[in-house]
């Protein structure tokens, strides 16, 4: 087998799985904000995925990916001592760290993933770092207790109360700062119509800061133009010159709309997938019977 | 041979190349030209006057003998007739098919003064072909290593030529490429049905019977900096990561669902298998009037490509007229062929959405020619109030390609011109920094891939010299 091992894999949350991957290079390389672009099989697309963590000692990178359609589906069965055929990077823009002074840094889903080392390094960059991490449910809650380890202060939310406040990062920012707390800069990531409410709710308070974006890309080195957003009005190629771009002038709108590009091929492809399956199991079943 | 006795004068005219019917073409991708057959090949080549002074070889940017290799097809040696190729082109089964003839080797032709010129192209593609169908590509004779280690990024033409030219001199050669697969345009931008991937694929496996290594999923200047290539132990590099940055067209709409960059529309289908979806995972939107905004050979194959995956209808947008039209005229001629409109003389000024920000129409304005630019060709300007809406469902920009600034960026000390290229020394293609090397598009701007290959060959004669020119490893390692 060629590609990249897999040294260890196991699941995090409902639909959520963390690798370590073996990628010497990037291990050594990568700083927070970047991500690599990778490929499972020879019939595969081209996915990105944010570096968690790295281990240059040991050669490793830590990936979390949340299942959302064919290709993470199919990431989600690999286990340790599985093979990735392809993965290149670390791609796109490192987070240009700043003593900030009071840093509020905002997860929301899988997106506190992506979120976690840019937190650290904020915070070895002298900020007060704090976090509000939220997801739909408990069960979607991940790396909270890292995020307590790194930052100066968290509070989590659920949207159906589960854990945490009820309600939405947005709610749990609005308190924050209602109590008299003044955040000097923001940086959110998470599923674009929760950038777009972090966006406006920090613009109410006046805070600026950084979106981390998550377009459709292809080759992620500037050569093909599918990771466009358009940011104050100018067309952006967010593989090369993001993945972050100042949070108030994303057009958040236009980067959901594009993101729902291929919406009934996705499907066509999950159910050409389990199809697939499903004809596998059928000859199994027929050669046993 | 009775060369003399040859007569000259039977063949006004060139021997078609037989083309498959432009109707059932659009059904695939299989190659358009059939290729000569050994009696047209050796017809054509019959009709090479064997000049004294023959111009075609200076019309060609890698200088292949090209009046002895026509001899060798004359008289049926056709193993004869490919080294003679390959003695300077690494690459020929890509140039007989890709290279512009027309204003290259053919345009300076001699029997082309009176006559037709000679099919240089087709014999080039000829030759190539039976050379791989008889699997007689020949591993040269081991030659003595040199010890020296060189680092190429990019593996385009460019790249492909440095890395075969060094390894046959004996240098230990490694090519790191961005992407998952070699041969950078030849394998992501021009389509199976002007260069079939099999083609590719064993020019490819010559390089590497040479010895030199393949590492894909490499990004030089990010995933190595080109001063860990030297402190890995390389002793040059070469930079040759191309033209691949796309423009886009600059009007309102440019990002709605729908438009695309050539690159990325090209890219799902030739690198990662799109029209096949959704046996592979790559998608493509389909369109049943998809309209291409460009007229050079970006955008006749974006058209060709399109009209093939959608079996509907194709338009072209150009704000020039025919004339001025930078795509070869042979591409021009199979587009047409194949059914794609020409809208000539009109630019967009928008596209425009539907309520799901789908595209539905693209907005133009009629052009018309004014007086000569700076590069001689009448330039072309709006006519107030000429604007209309063509209606389509997917566009593709094809308006150009800038120098790749990923490695660039992340080296700043390498000296680039105001339009980003590498500045590079004329005779050597050194640049500013010392034991690096580039050509290619990402020194050129966007060019071709025979005039990549000469930059590529330039560069390894004067890499050659200046590795052998190196003091011994052991006293570098010692300083
Ligand atoms: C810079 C960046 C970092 C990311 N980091 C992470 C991460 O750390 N963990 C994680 O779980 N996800 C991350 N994502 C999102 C992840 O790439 C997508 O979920 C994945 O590509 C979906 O592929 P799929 O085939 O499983 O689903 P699909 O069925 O292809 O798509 C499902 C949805 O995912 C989005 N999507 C589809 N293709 C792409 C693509 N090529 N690039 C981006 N989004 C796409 C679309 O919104 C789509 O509707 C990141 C995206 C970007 C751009
Ligand atoms: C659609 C299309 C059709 C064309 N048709 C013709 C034609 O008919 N005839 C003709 O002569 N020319 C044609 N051209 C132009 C021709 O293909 C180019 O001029 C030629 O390929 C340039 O070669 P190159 O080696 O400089 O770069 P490229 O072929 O662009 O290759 C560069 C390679 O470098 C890789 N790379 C980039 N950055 C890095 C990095 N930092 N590290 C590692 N790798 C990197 C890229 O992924 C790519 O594989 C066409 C171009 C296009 C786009
Ligand atoms: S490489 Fe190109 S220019 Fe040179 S002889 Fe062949 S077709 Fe002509
Ligand atoms: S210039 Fe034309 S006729 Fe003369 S040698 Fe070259 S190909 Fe033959
Ligand atoms: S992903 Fe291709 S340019 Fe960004």
């Amino acid at each position: 087998m060629s590609g990249y091992l897999i040294h260890s894999a196991r699941q995090l949350a409902d639909k959520i799985y963390e690798y370590w991957v073996e990628a010497p290079r990037i291990a050594t390389k990568h700083a927070a904000g970047q991500f690599i672009i990778l490929r499972l099989h020879d019939h595969g697309e081209r996915i990105p995925l944010t570096v968690v963590e790295t281990n240059p000692q040991s050669g490793q990178i830590r990936l979390i990916v949340q299942v959302a359609g064919k290709t993470t589906e199919e990431f989600a069965q690999l286990k340790t001592g599985d093979f990735i055929l392809d993965l290149v990077g670390p791609l796109g823009q490192a987070t240009h760290i700043h003593n900030w002074g009071n840093l509020i840094v905002i997860g929301g889903g899988v997106g506190s993933a992506p979120l976690l080392p840019i937190a650290k390094a904020a915070k070895a960059g002298g900020n007060k770092v704090h976090a509000i991490i939220g997801a739909r449910s408990k069960d979607l809650l991940i790396l909270t207790e890292e995020f307590e380890t790194v930052c100066d202060e968290v509070r989590v939310c659920t949207d159906d109360g589960t854990f945490g406040t009820k309600g939405f990062v947005t709610d749990v920012l609005n308190s924050w700062c209602e109590t008299g707390t003044r955040f000097t800069y923001g940086i959110a990531v998470g599923p674009v119509p929760m950038m777009r409410a972090a966006a406006k709710t920090m613009g109410q308070w006046g805070i600026p800061g950084l979106a981390s974006l998550n377009p459709i890309m292809l080759d992620g080195t500037g050569m093909c133009g599918a990771c466009r957003v358009t940011v104050n009005n100018v067309t952006r190629f967010a593989c090369v010159e993001g993945p972050e771009f100042d949070i108030h002038g994303v057009d958040f709108n236009e980067l959901m709309m594009r993101n729902r590009s291929y919406i009934n091929e996705e499907h066509e492809a999950v159910e050409h997938a389990h199809q697939c399956q499903l004809n596998e199991m059928i000859k199994h079943v027929r050669a046993e019977a | 041979m009775s060369e003399q006795k040859r007569n000259l004068k039977a063949h006004p005219t060139r021997t078609p190349m037989p083309e498959r019917d432009p109707l059932e073409r659009v059904k695939g991708f299989d190659e358009v030209p059939l290729g000569y057959t050994e009696e047209m090949a050796r017809a054509e080549a019959e009709r090479c006057l064997d000049c004294k002074n023959p111009k075609c070889v200076a019309g060609c940017p890698v200088n292949i003998n090209i009046p002895k290799f026509l001899r060798e097809v004359r008289e049926g040696r056709y193993q004869d007739a490919a080294d003679t190729l390959r003695t300077t082109n690494s690459l020929p089964a890509v140039c007989g098919r890709v290279c512009p003839q027309e204003e290259q080797c053919e345009a300076v032709c001699i029997e082309g003064i009176k006559h037709d010129p000679v099919a240089i192209g087709n014999l080039e593609k000829f030759v190539a072909d039976w050379e791989r169908a008889h699997r007689t590509i020949t591993t040269r004779e081991v030659v003595e290593t040199t010890g020296r280690r060189i680092a190429i990024a990019g593996s385009g033409p460019a790249g492909l030529t440095v890395a075969g030219d060094l390894a046959k001199l004996g240098h230990d050669v490694t090519i790191f490429e961005a992407l998952h697969r070699p041969a950078g345009v030849l394998a992501y931008g021009i389509p199976e049905f002007r260069l079939p991937r099999a083609i590719v694929k064993s020019e490819i496996e010559y390089i590497e019977r040479l010895g030199v290594k393949f590492v894909y999923n490499v990004v030089i200047g990010v995933t190595v900096t080109l001063d860990e290539l030297f402190e890995e132990g390389y002793d040059a590099v070469f930079i040759g990561t191309g033209a691949g940055l796309p423009k886009m067209l600059g009007v309102p709409g440019e990002n709605l669902i729908g438009v695309f960059s050539s690159n990325e529309f090209l890219t799902r289908i030739n690198l990662l298998g799109a029209d096949r979806f959704p046996e592979f995972d790559t998608p493509v939107l389909h369109a049943k009037h998809t309209v291409v905004v460009g007229g050079g050979n970006t955008a006749m194959d974006s058209a060709r490509v399109a009209k093939r995956l959608n079996q509907a209808r194709v338009s072209l947008v150009y704000r020039r007229s025919e004339e001025e039209l930078p795509a070869r005229k042979e591409e021009v001629h199979h587009a047409k062929a194949e059914g794609i409109e020409f809208s000539l003389l009109c630019n967009p000024v928008e596209v425009i959405g539907d309520e799901n920000g789908r595209v539905k129409a693209i907005r133009c304005i009629r052009m018309e020619l004014g007086e000569p630019d700076a590069s001689g060709r009448r330039k072309p300007v709006e006519i107030k109030g000429s604007e209309f809406n063509l209606e389509c469902d997917a566009v593709i920009v094809a308006v150009g390609n800038a120098p790749n600034p990923i490695l660039t960026k992340a080296t700043p000390d390498l000296e680039l011109t105001k339009w980003g290229t590498i500045k590079v020394d004329p005779d050597t293609n050194e640049t500013s920094k010392r034991g690096v090397y580039a050509g290619g598009d990402i020194v050129s701007g966007a060019a071709t891939v025979i005039l990549a290959m000469g930059a590529g060959r330039k560069a390894a004669t004067a890499m050659h010299e200046y590795l052998m020119n190196l003091p011994a490893k052991q006293n570098m390692q010692a300083s």
